[in-house]
């Protein structure tokens, strides 16, 4: 039986009385690279808010490694966040600190490590995303795609279990775009960090997912779920055919 | 006309439930502050000092050429508005100890405090506002950091250290320009007028200024920071955010100073 990372139990979410979910249910399993889809507006980021704990459920649980982060609050709830890593749009990078001092920074908070060793970590996991050399540069002097790879770099600097990536390829082009998936890929089979990501960019589907489920904004829940290539031919529902086959052809092209 | 009543009843209702929220959540920051304050003072090698040295360059030695100029120019008015009234009665001489008093009990903290509010606090809300905006806030929180630790507590210790400093220089720039405005138009020597100041303000008036101007650099900093992490994430939100910082910072100001001239007026006839 696969080891489940995440898993989220009947899940109702929204903002003030606006439901935007509910009754979402799904498990990301160990290694799996994991992906929400669906169209604009269908509560992706809102879904992933919820899961990494940044907003409480109207009802529901979300489940990391086995804790309830709905559950948790406090320090309790602070530790199970310090087991995954998350990426942000536009990278979130502190503005002040160099990208060396950003992946340092969780690293001199929870590992006690002398300096040198922490800045050796961080120079590793900038070299894993392909940015060695850009450790003095500041978030401002690096491109869109470099804030993105750094603070992927970021996310990784406690060797998480569990990635989560909200919109990795929004605002890049397509050759960068491309090179953000390989990287993705690379390290999942480098390091087998489960990432769960969530995104509507239809060429990283085919080439990235193991597993998918789409949400939709009318029903406010799931409507597939499954391997790409099997909901492509086998989903019976027409909008997600229609969602992966413009993917697929997009892809063929 | 009877339709105007429910609508203003409703609009100071919400009026009412919208200060009394405010002031909720003003305490409830409040709260967060100190568990962060205590964890600062369990735990100082873990205060982000560099950032506490940056914020202290930011909010004092860079004001001290504004904030000496505003309070050089208010001695110099206090001092001329005084000489004028205390001339007619012939009483000259108490110039001294009226302006010494008045600004260094009230008016130089109290002007010192609007200049950093206006600096540092809106500045504090814009910053942390753009770093809600850019996510940056949220990736401290799912690093499992408290963002107050990392971003309040620096602020809060620079002002704290740096506002009282600046109010001292403020008050002493502040009776050079009473000094100033006594000798060209009273014509009372210098020396004079530094003894009478000597003599009317007592080093009691100056602990109740720079400790004054302590409980301001808390307000402005918390305020500052507060607003900030309130900041709505849309094209408006830091604006308002940093509006909202300086209208309540100054309004909290003014309530604290009330609250305080009147605890220490009874100190001080006790």
């Amino acid at each position: 039986m696969r080891e489940i990372v995440a898993e989220v139990k009947n899940l109702k979410a929204g903002y003030g009385n606006r439901v935007i979910l509910e009754n979402i249910n799904f498990q990301v399993f160990k290694g799996e690279i994991f992906m929400i889809l669906g169209g604009s507006g269908c509560g992706k980021s809102t879904l992933l808010k919820h899961m990494i704990g940044l907003y409480k459920p109207m009802s529901g649980d979300v489940i990391i490694n086995g804790k309830s982060i709905v559950n948790t609050d406090g320090a309790g709830k602070r530790e199970i966040m310090r087991s995954f890593g998350v990426t942000y749009q536009g990278g979130a990078l502190f503005k002040s600190l160099t990208l060396t001092e950003n992946i340092s920074l969780p690293l001199e908070e929870y590992t006690g490590y002398p300096k040198d060793v922490i800045e050796k970590i961080a120079e590793r996991k900038l070299e894993l995303v392909g940015l060695d050399g850009f450790g003095d540069y500041m978030p401002s002097e690096i491109s869109g795609g470099m804030a993105k790879r750094a603070g992927i770099a970021r996310a990784m600097a406690l060797d998480p279990e569990l990635l989560f990536f909200d919109e990795p390829s929004a605002g890049l082009d397509p050759i960068s775009s491309a090179k953000l998936d390989e990287l993705i890929l690379n390290l999942r089979n480098k390091t087998g960090t489960t990432m769960l990501i969530v995104t509507h960019e239809l060429d990283s589907i085919f080439s990235v997912a193991d597993r998918v489920i789409v949400l939709d904004r009318e029903s406010k829940g799931i409507i597939a779920s499954g391997k790409p290539a099997e909901l492509l031919h086998e989903s019976p529902n027409p909008f997600v055919r229609e969602f992966l086959s413009r993917s697929d052809m997009k892809r063929k092209v | 006309m009877t339709h105007g009543y429910p609508k203003f009843t409703e609009f100071v209702g919400a009026a009412t439930w919208k200060f009394l929220c405010d002031c909720a959540d003003i305490l409830a920051f409040t709260g967060e502050l100190f568990a962060a304050a205590c964890e600062a003072v369990r735990h100082p090698k873990k205060i982000r000092w560099r950032e506490t040295l940056y914020y202290m360059d930011m909010c004092g030695s860079d004001a001290v050429p504004i904030t000496l100029m505003i309070c050089f120019l208010m001695g110099l008015i206090l001092g001329f508005q005084g000489a004028v009234q205390m001339h007619k009665y012939g009483g000259d001489v108490y110039l001294a100890p009226l302006v010494g008093a008045s600004i260094v009990k009230e008016l130089g903290p109290l002007m010192v405090a609007i200049i950093a509010t206006g600096r540092a606090g809106s500045s504090f809300a814009a910053e942390i506002g753009t770093m809600k905006v850019s996510e940056e806030i949220d990736a401290m929180m799912t690093m499992g950091f408290v963002p107050s630790r990392f971003l309040v507590i620096p602020k809060m210790i620079a002002m704290i250290l740096v506002l009282p400093m600046l109010t001292a220089m403020g008050d002493a720039v502040g009776i050079i320009g009473g000094m100033l405005v006594a000798n060209i138009k009273l014509g009372i020597p210098f020396e004079a007028y530094y003894n009478m100041t000597l003599w009317g303000v007592k080093p009691f008036y100056f602990f109740e200024g720079l400790t004054k101007s302590a409980v301001y650099a808390f307000i402005i900093a918390s305020i500052g920071c507060m607003r900030g992490f309130e900041a709505r994430t849309d094209a408006m939100g830091v604006g308002r955010a940093a509006t909202s910082a300086v209208v309540t910072s100054i309004f909290l100001i003014a309530v604290a100073d009330a609250l305080l001239a009147f605890i220490f007026s009874s100190i001080n006839e006790s």
